[in-house]
């Protein structure tokens, strides 16, 4: 199952619900202000440095670039562009938009 | 697909309504309520979600003369007349807020987190509000 | 693979529009199929014609119709959320009394049961929304 999450963790918990009900072999794919999850050394890294073990993560390139992340994302962030994103919705039988 | 089974009128899913925003503040509860019973005429496997702010939807004691705008929590009761049975709470969120199933207007199955997460892998569709 | 779309939020305040537009781009350059594209809440705000972005901006409404008449995208519009926000078709426009119609071309307005169809018929539904 592919989870997207589009809130900054900073301002809400929605990238918190996401990890607590993805299961194993799940994958999560960052998209607009979800991408900040994904910033290394912040306070939320460690939260999603715990789950990469079960969870596949992405970030959507486009939106990393456009808030001026290029760099700052964590290592074993996988980025895709949209079509990427297609491929993933495709690959995973469902998907669940974390809103 | 495997839990597609032909149905007399087609296919049949399973699908999930995953709530997760509070009442009133936002049209998202009312407007996803209006999904479930229209998606109610298509029989359906029909599962609905309460998590995160989402169980805030389903408490008792609404009382919205005050701000000016309809209460539409009993149409949560009138579920069941559309055959919408399986109705699900998150066990975490009601703790996370202090509620327990007492403060609820209609009967649902509180589930943890794990059981949340293994329901939504067995969907076909989810829709979230 | 046959998609259906759902946008829940309005153009230029939220991302939603954009980023389900670019995604719905994407899907058919790969050769896929876009079912439906369904706008609900403040969603159906995508299906005016009457908006007018900055000459250098983005016009999100049109993009949609545009993608809609390149690709015979079925782009279909909430009624009761339209009905809320004034959203309106020349037929929903003279049923309810208005005197003036908005709706953009390769929009059409109909009803939820759209929403679920779309759910029932395609392989994947994509939710957009904030």
């Amino acid at each position: 199952m592919l989870h997207t999450v589009n809130k900054s963790p900073f301002q809400k918990n929605t990238f918190e619900s996401c990890i607590k009900h993805a299961a194993k072999g799940s994958a999560v794919l960052l998209i607009e202000d979800g991408v900040y999850a994904a910033l290394k050394d912040s306070t939320v890294s460690s939260k999603l440095q715990q789950a990469m073990g079960d969870i596949t993560f992405y970030a959507l390139e486009p939106d990393v670039n456009a808030r001026g992340l290029k760099g700052k994302v964590m290592d074993g962030i996988n980025l895709v562009d949209y079509a990427g994103f297609v491929d993933l919705t495709v690959k995973f039988d469902r998907v669940q938009s974390w809103l | 697909m495997s839990d597609e089974e032909m149905m007399e009128g087609g296919v049949q899913k399973k699908f999930c309504y995953v709530n997760r925003t509070a009442p009133y503040g936002t049209v998202y509860a009312l407007e996803a309520l209006e999904v479930v019973l229209i998606g109610a005429a298509f029989e359906q496997d029909v599962s609905v979600v309460f998590m995160d702010d989402g169980v805030f939807q389903i408490v008792k004691g609404q009382d919205t003369a005050g701000i000016g705008m309809k209460n539409f929590s009993p149409t949560y009761r009138a579920l069941e007349m559309y055959d919408v049975e399986k109705l699900y709470v998150s066990k975490e969120s009601l703790e996370e807020r202090g509620l327990s199933e007492d403060d609820l207007l209609v009967d649902v199955e509180v589930k943890t987190a794990a059981e949340i997460r293994d329901l939504m892998e067995e969907q076909d569709v989810l829709l979230t509000f | 693979m046959k998609f259906t779309i759902q946008i829940n939020e309005g153009p230029y305040t939220h991302q939603a529009s954009d980023t389900a537009y670019n995604f719905a781009k994407a899907a058919l350059e790969a050769g896929h199929e876009i079912y439906r594209v369904f706008f609900y809440h403040d969603g159906v705000n995508n299906a005016t014609r009457l908006t007018t972005p900055p000459q250098d901006d983005r016009n999100v409404i049109n993009r949609w119709s545009e993608l809609s008449a390149a690709h015979n995208l079925d782009l279909v519009v909430c009624v009761a959320a339209a009905q809320r926000r004034g959203i309106a078709d020349a037929d929903e426009a003279r049923r309810n009394g208005k005197n003036a119609d908005n709706i953009a071309p390769g929009f059409r307005i109909s009803g939820l049961g759209q929403l679920i169809e779309g759910g029932i018929q395609s392989d994947r539904l994509v939710v957009f929304g904030d």
